[in-house]
């Protein structure tokens, strides 16, 4: 039993993304709110950034700069964090404001037609 | 020499028109559609070219910068992606050319814009097909449906409604597409996709793996509309304006169905361990439930462009079908049916835009007397139809009957049985449409329309998009060995029964 806590303790990243991606998740579907859809669409993309980040971490690593000095004295890619899943995710982040973007572009439209971000409120409305 | 870089050109072409347009529209708004049909004829013939050039020499690679793979994207042409990329922007190009007469009143003073966006979603669909690289195919993912959500959310009325739901659930696929190919590089330190091939088959047995592979079909599930996961396609097809319709079902799911074959098949290379995949076999029998549930909800339309849009998660599930089924028949059916439902989609959603232009309205209702005052318009859905419904000589029959091949060589008696029932189906459906177009008489009491004494078909620029494809269904169907002799037998991955 405390190996299996040990074990899932070790990957505590991996807890965090799960929970913050059920959380959007949730508020995606239980929400009436088209805006609070929005908001729960957002945290279920941040979830997949951090968890994507969390894996680039290293115990005792620093940033993947190389100077001058390990030109000298090599580099040890073991006390790197891995910068690729950074660049990645840079990319992902730029993905999801341009989403983000045009989700919150068509709720202005909505909003302008049915004067509501409520669901039932605008199938009343249709 | 420009063509040494066909590869990267077939995505940049019509990307950078879509920059140019609007600074040109700024200056002339005349000169904005003409450009951008330009665009994406040039980016289907550099598509010919391609597949001209796949065929005489083999598969092109392309290190995009000079960077090797596996540490730079790798762009790659072979059989499979030059015959996609020929289906897509050759309709894709059509369906730009139908945009200009066939976009309404909401698209007016904007020109610049709807067709910049149109180009970007081409550009991107392209990047999708030509991509080496997974997370490359993400990024063009989701820059083809971000362009798709602002597509439809131009049209009136329940459009941004529509709009809305497919940005939700298309997010969660990207997301979720995100998520597998996380996995997979967690796994194995790489995101190109014949690095992973070489990599994945001594991580055969991993749980890790099949978490991935599942949430990589989930996503492009979501995004090519695989019933149940086609929640946001019908709304979004019925309210977008009839110009967009008819530019986005035909193409858009489809470069997601390819990309779902290519991830199977060239990166998972799951042909090679099948017996102990029973994803495949899920897969299957998903796109059967697909085939029929589709078509049952088609039946009970009374909406043309929905009728349409329920036939597409239908048509759909025989991709997916042939997709599961993995053998060499199948596979090549489901790739030809991916040409063949692109064209008779969009002939249909041409059609339907023509005739809601000129007969009034969307409801089959609105199609009275249709063959009397739009003959060829006419004939060209009953081309469309009879593909539909898989009578020779369209395209329609020929990939249902490799298809069909693939069933029975693969031993399973129901999945043929469905692929025949889904005809049926299609017969019920779109004799529903041929019934409402031709059949309908005057009846004693009747106050409906008098039959029109002339005839009214679409204007040229309408005309001559739906013709070429109403006769690019028969084409396709005529010469159907070649193509398949000639390029989708190559498709199919080696060492495939």
């Amino acid at each position: 039993m405390t190996e299996l806590l040990a074990y899932a303790a070790a990957r505590y990243n991996y807890w965090v993304y799960i929970l913050l991606m059920l959380i959007g998740f949730y508020a995606m579907v239980a929400h009436g709110n088209l805006l609070k859809k929005v908001i729960g669409m957002n945290i279920f993309q941040t979830a997949i950034i951090l968890f994507f980040l969390s894996t680039s971490a290293k115990r005792g690593g620093t940033l993947p700069i190389v100077g001058p000095e390990a030109l000298a004295g090599g580099v040890a890619p073991a006390q790197l964090m891995n910068p690729l899943p950074h660049a990645l995710m840079l990319t992902a982040i730029v993905v999801m404001v341009a989403t983000l973007g045009v989700a919150l572009a068509v709720l202005v439209k909505i909003y302008r037609r049915y004067r509501s971000f409520e669901e039932d409120v605008i199938l009343d409305r249709l | 020499m420009l063509l040494d870089h066909l590869p990267p050109l077939l995505p940049v072409v019509p990307l950078l028109a879509a920059l140019l347009l609007p600074p040109v529209g700024a200056v002339r708004r005349g000169l904005v559609h003409p450009l951008a049909a330009g665009a994406g004829a040039a980016t289907a013939i550099l598509a010919l070219l391609a597949l001209r050039r796949v065929l005489a020499e083999g598969v092109i690679h392309y290190h995009v910068g000079g960077w090797e793979p596996p540490w730079g994207i790798e762009l790659v042409l072979d059989h499979l992606s030059a015959f996609t990329a020929v289906a897509v922007s050759g309709v894709g190009a059509l369906a730009l050319l139908y945009a200009g007469p066939a976009a309404g009143a909401e698209v007016r003073g904007r020109e610049a814009s709807f067709f910049g966006l149109a180009l970007l979603l081409l550009a991107s669909l392209l990047g999708m097909i030509v991509t080496g690289d997974l997370f490359n195919l993400f990024v063009f993912l989701e820059v083809a449906s971000i362009s798709s959500y602002a597509l439809v959310a131009t049209g009136d009325g329940r459009a941004p409604l529509a709009a809305f739901r497919y940005i939700v659930l298309g997010t969660v696929g990207a997301s979720l597409y995100l998520l597998g190919v996380g996995h997979l590089y967690l796994m194995t330190g790489t995101l190109n996709m014949a690095d992973l091939a070489d990599r994945l088959p001594a991580l055969a047995s991993s749980r890790v793996l099949a978490v991935a592979v599942g949430f990589l079909v989930i996503g492009l599930g979501i995004k090519m509309g695989l019933f149940p996961l086609h929640g946001w396609l019908p709304d979004a097809y019925t309210y977008a304006p009839p110009a967009v319709t008819a530019l986005i079902a035909p193409i858009a799911t489809k470069a997601a169905a390819y990309a779902l074959a290519r991830i199977l098949f060239s990166v998972l290379g799951v042909h090679r361990a099948l017996t102990e995949v029973p994803l495949m076999t899920l897969l299957a029998w998903a796109g059967a439930v697909a085939i029929v549930a589709g078509g049952v909800l088609a039946i009970r339309q009374n909406d043309l462009r929905r009728l349409l849009a329920y036939s597409s998660v239908s048509q759909m599930g025989y991709i997916v079908l042939g997709i599961g089924l993995a053998n060499r028949p199948a596979l090549i059916g489901a790739y030809l049916h991916i040409l063949n439902h692109a064209m008779m989609k969009g002939c249909l959603f041409f059609a339907a835009g023509a005739a809601a232009a000129r007969l009034g309205g969307p409801a089959l209702a609105d199609l009275r007397w249709m063959h009397r005052r739009m003959p060829l318009t006419t004939a060209c859905v009953i081309v469309a139809a009879l593909s539909m419904i898989g009578v020779p000589p369209t395209g329609g029959f020929f990939s249902k009957w490799y298809l069909l091949v693939g069933a029975v060589e693969g031993g399973q008696p129901v999945l043929a049985g469905v692929i025949l029932v889904g005809g049926l189906l299609a017969a019920v459906y779109m004799f529903r449409v041929l019934e409402h177009a031709c059949l309908v008489r005057r009846e004693e009491g009747d106050h409906g329309p008098a039959p029109p004494s002339g005839r009214s078909e679409a204007s040229p620029g309408m005309l001559v998009p739906l013709l070429a494809l109403g006769l690019g269904i028969l084409a396709v169907g005529i010469w159907n060995a070649p193509i398949v002799s000639g390029v989708l037998r190559f498709a199919a991955p080696a060492g495939l029964r």
